[in-house]
């Protein structure tokens, strides 16, 4: 799936790095034996979710990393432009339609697992954007530079904000779009703003 | 004396469950009365703050406080249903009879209700786990935690160890980093993650370790939590010496599993079965939420532990059949056929595998039953 040239193919390894064992392939609908174990998605889930190389330097496209069969459907319902597949059963993992989808986000604050992102590689010619979900106070300010946490919390940069959606109702999930470097695009999933962390 | 209350239809438990019952029957036509211990209905939803999986029906990217809202405005506003509030149940007596005490103005008041049928949706108490030093003050079953933190806006503490990888305990981790608590670890004795993977990778992006084949071996402290110590745990969760890690913390919470409260069910003489998948005991019940002793309906964590998702539309069924018992449900067919339907799409994956055991294990003790 992921050619020597693509850029992100080291992003994506690096976002799945981890005990991967051999001959633990997990059957299609079912999450990998590492994610199981860690909550750390393997390379075997990402490679699942990732949109094709022209999609995702296309424009801004949803990540869906949503890899157990779970009774959920509400990103079915959010999309307004038909981008997630109806439902056979509601314990099916959603599938998105990359031609359908234009990255808005409004899957991102539906999620009730906050396990999409909107990513758009090659943003500029040196960054990428990412749309996250974000459940702490204080939301970070338009501008300002917050550290880049992949999935396991750990710091890998620096993002820079470039927009803050905040719910129209207050109960909602917001959402914060960041700017960081071009690699990182399918390897940071949080941020680090500074002057704590407090739910929102 | 007390005069003697006499609803169709008695609802014990304002949770998801029991709200939905009431508010199935009362829009039948029967009258209903809703009693829960609690000054505020809603059951456990009035501290899940996370957003609700399952369908629309089922309120779905919904936050549980939001849900424990409108369930609440609609038993409220509902011209048949009573609500009686800070309300235990106390007993239940062979005629039928069911004792309650309710505070009021600090003071109480004894109640006795003889409903035509009755509704048990008492829900489900934490499991305890037995340790040297559980008894320190600093230890806490979850439940508690996120009661502190999100009804009451009490931090619990600094710092966190957290027991148990299920969809509580991974939850509750989230929701103490929202409160500003850090949480050094979460520990799970079985050697996969037993809740949710988009909780687990949730608590993950905020830095949390999670140690599966793991468990408490000891807490510390004088007066009050100070550590606790951890250990690696084998394939029979015995504690492997040499495997100790010692962690600095002030709140030891407690997530490992919940038990059905169905005290009120076996003073009322219901056939019980020891269920492990449901819980522990449970009573047994056919389709339409009935237990063995005709008119006694069961709906919620109290017929067999599962998600809140599934305790609304089982309450549904419960307050339609209550309703339909007692001549008011003409469509009941339909409506108990329609609720059916979403409450096998709702077991019907991996997370469901368990319940569906379970309920496997109580139709063996119904066909006994119905033998004997």
């Amino acid at each position: 799936m992921f050619g020597p040239d693509d850029a992100s193919a080291a992003g994506v390894a690096a976002a799945g790095r981890g005990d991967t064992v051999a001959g633990t392939v997990a059957p299609a609908g079912a999450a990998s034996g590492q994610l199981r174990r860690t909550g750390l998605p393997a390379v075997e889930d990402l490679a699942r979710v990732i949109p094709p190389q022209e999609v995702r330097r296309r424009g801004p496209v949803a990540v869906f990393e949503c890899f157990e069969r779970i009774p959920c459907d509400p990103c079915y319902w959010s999309c307004k432009r038909g981008a997630v597949k109806p439902f056979g059963d509601i314990n099916d993992l959603p599938e998105v339609d990359w031609e359908r989808c234009n990255g808005c986000g409004l899957c991102v604050a539906a999620c009730p697992g906050l396990a999409i992102f909107v990513v758009h590689e090659g943003y500029t010619d040196t960054t990428s954007l990412i749309k996250l979900p974000y459940e702490f106070l204080p939301l970070p300010e338009v501008g300002q530079v917050v550290g880049a946490l992949d999935r396991e919390g750990t710091r890998v940069g620096e993002a820079r904000v470039v927009r803050v959606q905040k719910p129209r109702e207050k109960v909602g999930t917001p959402v914060v779009w960041i700017e960081v470097e071009r690699d990182l695009a399918h390897v940071v999933r949080n941020i680090a703003v500074a002057g704590g962390e407090r739910g929102e | 004396m007390a005069a003697v209350l006499n609803p169709q239809v008695m609802v014990v438990g304002a949770g998801p469950a029991g709200m939905s019952a009431a508010l199935a029957a009362a829009d039948c036509g029967v009258k209903v009365l809703l009693v829960d211990f609690f000054s505020q209905p809603g059951g456990q939803l009035v501290k899940q703050t996370h957003k609700f999986f399952g369908s629309r029906g089922q309120y779905a990217g919904v936050r549980g406080i939001e849900i424990a809202r409108i369930l609440g405005e609609k038993v409220r506003s509902h011209p048949h249903i009573e609500m009686l509030l800070d309300t235990q149940v106390l007993g239940y007596y062979p005629d039928g009879v069911l004792t309650m005490e309710r505070s009021v103005d600090g003071d109480s008041e004894y109640l006795k209700a003889r409903p035509r049928r009755l509704v048990v949706c008492a829900g489900a108490s934490e499991k305890p786990l037995a340790f040297p030093g559980n008894d320190l003050p600093g230890v806490y079953g979850a439940g508690a935690v996120q009661t502190l933190m999100n009804v009451h806006g009490v931090m619990p503490g600094r710092r966190a160890v957290m027991v148990g990888a299920g969809n509580i305990g991974l939850i509750i981790s989230y929701q103490l980093r929202q409160a500003g608590v850090e949480v050094a670890a979460v520990v799970e004795a079985a050697p996969v993650i037993g809740g949710y993977a988009v909780h687990a990778s949730k608590i993950r992006r905020l830095g949390i370790p999670i140690l599966t084949s793991h468990s408490v071996k000891e807490a510390h402290g004088e007066r009050e939590l100070e550590a606790v110590t951890v250990w690696r745990v084998d394939e029979r969760w015995q504690g492997i010496p040499g495997t100790e890690r010692r962690f600095e913390a002030d709140v030891l919470c407690l997530a490992v599993g919940l038990s059905p409260l169905a005290e009120l069910l076996w003073q009322a003489g219901c056939r019980m079965a020891y269920v492990p998948e449901l819980g522990g005991h449970v009573p047994w019940h056919d389709e339409h939420q009935q237990t063995s002793v005709p008119g006694i309906f069961v709906a919620g964590d109290a017929a067999g532990v599962e998600e809140a998702s599934s305790a609304m539309v089982a309450g549904r069924i419960a307050g339609l059949a209550a309703a339909a018992s007692l001549g008011a449900c003409p469509r009941y067919r339909e409506l108990a056929g329609e609720a059916r339907a979403q409450l096998e799409a709702l077991r019907a994956g991996p997370p469901g595998e368990k319940i569906r055991r379970g309920l496997t294990r109580l139709e063996e003790v119904g066909r006994r039953v119905r033998a004997g």
